[in-house]
């Protein structure tokens, strides 16, 4: 097996457009699963049984479920339901909701972990509900959760190449097309599974220094 | 109707032997790499590293692809089947690694040197003192590995690996019952992942007793 570099070098083009396309579908996605997974972890909380089961099965099914079958999923059968998106919105939708459920456990997590001190400190001052929550314990909270979400965030970035699946070129698609047109998939594979590599391992290193500065903020 | 469960119950057939025969290679990996990171040798311990950085760092699919595609031009031309029982396995092998180096750095340091004092040889030391003590911990970890690799094992399905996945995608194209069959499709892989998280539930409580 020889390795060319100048089929390489000549591949640039190709790969550097779907290594964007890769980048925003993990931005959308993380921006969906964030929100979406806030929501969720507040409802399961929830004293109301009627939005706290539902949520609490829906991360159960996403979870114990593959991505990639949520992702034909939404690809053949949103269109059936009369919802068309193109197949990047579907992307992005279906590793947000994926994450969602996962981030969704993250958070409560970090929730429950805020001492039960400074709920009842937060009654005392007679502090608003949304005040308590907003200014005193979610700020705590979230510094707790950043650590465990940016692993997330790198997991969903690995698992883009499933939208390759349901047609959007991204990185992995770009490479099988340049090795189909060349019949040539060394170059082009193994320059994706580099490309993620150091990608996972840079934004690796990036969370850790991220998780050392919250954690001297939180015990100054 | 018959003739779409028949399909179904034997692509969930393969889908199941793939996470068993994957689930093995995952745990002889995982053992071997997670023992390798505290070995003495210097190359030992990078290399174990090297395994488990490359392939936490990669996508799955990628290694599927790269094995797939590329390994036929250094002459090694693996089955679909075996090309997807090497890879999700020695993926799983990766996470698990770290779960068992975890597991054993666990175990109070005092157990080792008590050991040492009794005269036990290392391998001694590992196989009767320091593993019995670790396996309780690695439990409930590797039960949720076991189901990411239930759940990757749909990845097989776009190298043509007939299981639920791909069946799914076939009977798809055939009858445009799009919504029923994902919808059952989703239920069987939530039910096998169900079956999963409730054995080693029950693995994990029957450690805890004899521990």
């Amino acid at each position: 097996m020889s390795f060319d570099w100048s089929y390489a070098a000549s591949l640039a083009p190709v790969l550097a457009p779907a290594l964007w396309v890769t980048v925003q579908a993990t931005l959308a996605g993380t921006a969906i699963a964030l929100t979406l997974g806030l929501l969720l972890a507040l409802a399961r909380r929830a004293q109301n049984a009627l939005v706290s089961r539902p949520a609490a099965a829906f991360v159960e099914l996403v979870r114990r479920t593959p991505l990639l079958v949520q992702l034909y999923f939404l690809f053949f059968a949103l269109p059936a339901a009369g919802v068309s998106l193109s197949p990047f919105a579907t992307g992005a939708l279906g590793l947000g909701l994926h994450y969602a459920a996962y981030c969704a456990e993250v958070y409560r997590a970090g929730i429950e972990s805020v001492p039960r001190g400074q709920w009842e400190a937060a009654a005392a001052l007679n502090l608003p509900r949304a005040h308590t929550w907003l200014r005193i314990v979610l700020p705590q909270a979230i510094a707790r959760m950043v650590p465990a979400l940016g692993n997330y965030v790198v997991a969903m970035f690995k698992e883009t190449p499933l939208l390759s699946a349901i047609a959007v070129v991204e990185l992995l698609q770009a490479a099988k097309i340049a090795g189909s047109e060349t019949f040539r998939y060394v170059e082009p594979m193994t320059l994706v599974g580099a490309i993620f590599l150091v990608l996972s391992l840079v934004t690796a290193k990036g969370i850790r220094v991220l998780e050392a500065r919250l954690a001297r903020a939180l015990h100054a | 109707m018959s003739g779409l469960a028949i399909e179904l119950a034997r692509g969930l057939g393969l889908t199941l032997a793939l996470t068993a025969c994957a689930a093995a290679v995952a745990l002889a990996a995982a053992l071997a790499a997670g023992l390798a990171r505290s070995a003495k040798p210097h190359a030992v311990r990078w290399a174990a590293a090297a395994y488990v950085e490359v392939f936490r760092g990669t996508s799955a699919l990628v290694q599927l692809f790269w094995v797939y595609f590329v390994l036929p031009f250094a002459g090694i031309e693996l089955g679909a089947f075996t090309a997807g029982v090497v890879v999700l396995g020695l993926n799983a092998g990766a996470y698990g690694a770290e779960v068992v180096r975890g597991a054993i750095n666990a175990v109070p340091a005092g157990q080792r040197d008590a050991a040492a004092a009794l005269n036990l040889s290392s391998a001694q030391t590992l196989v009767r003192v320091v593993l019995p003590q670790a396996l309780p911990g690695m439990i409930a970890p590797a039960g949720n590995l076991a189901i990411e690799l239930l759940k990757n094992t749909a990845l097989v399905s776009m190298i043509a690996v007939h299981e639920l996945t791909f069946t799914a995608q076939l009977l798809r194209a055939s009858t445009l019952q799009t919504g029923i069959i994902f919808a059952v499709v989703l239920a069987l892989y939530f039910a096998a992942a169900s079956v999963i998280a409730r054995a080693f539930r029950r693995l994990e409580r029957h450690a805890a007793v004899t521990a």
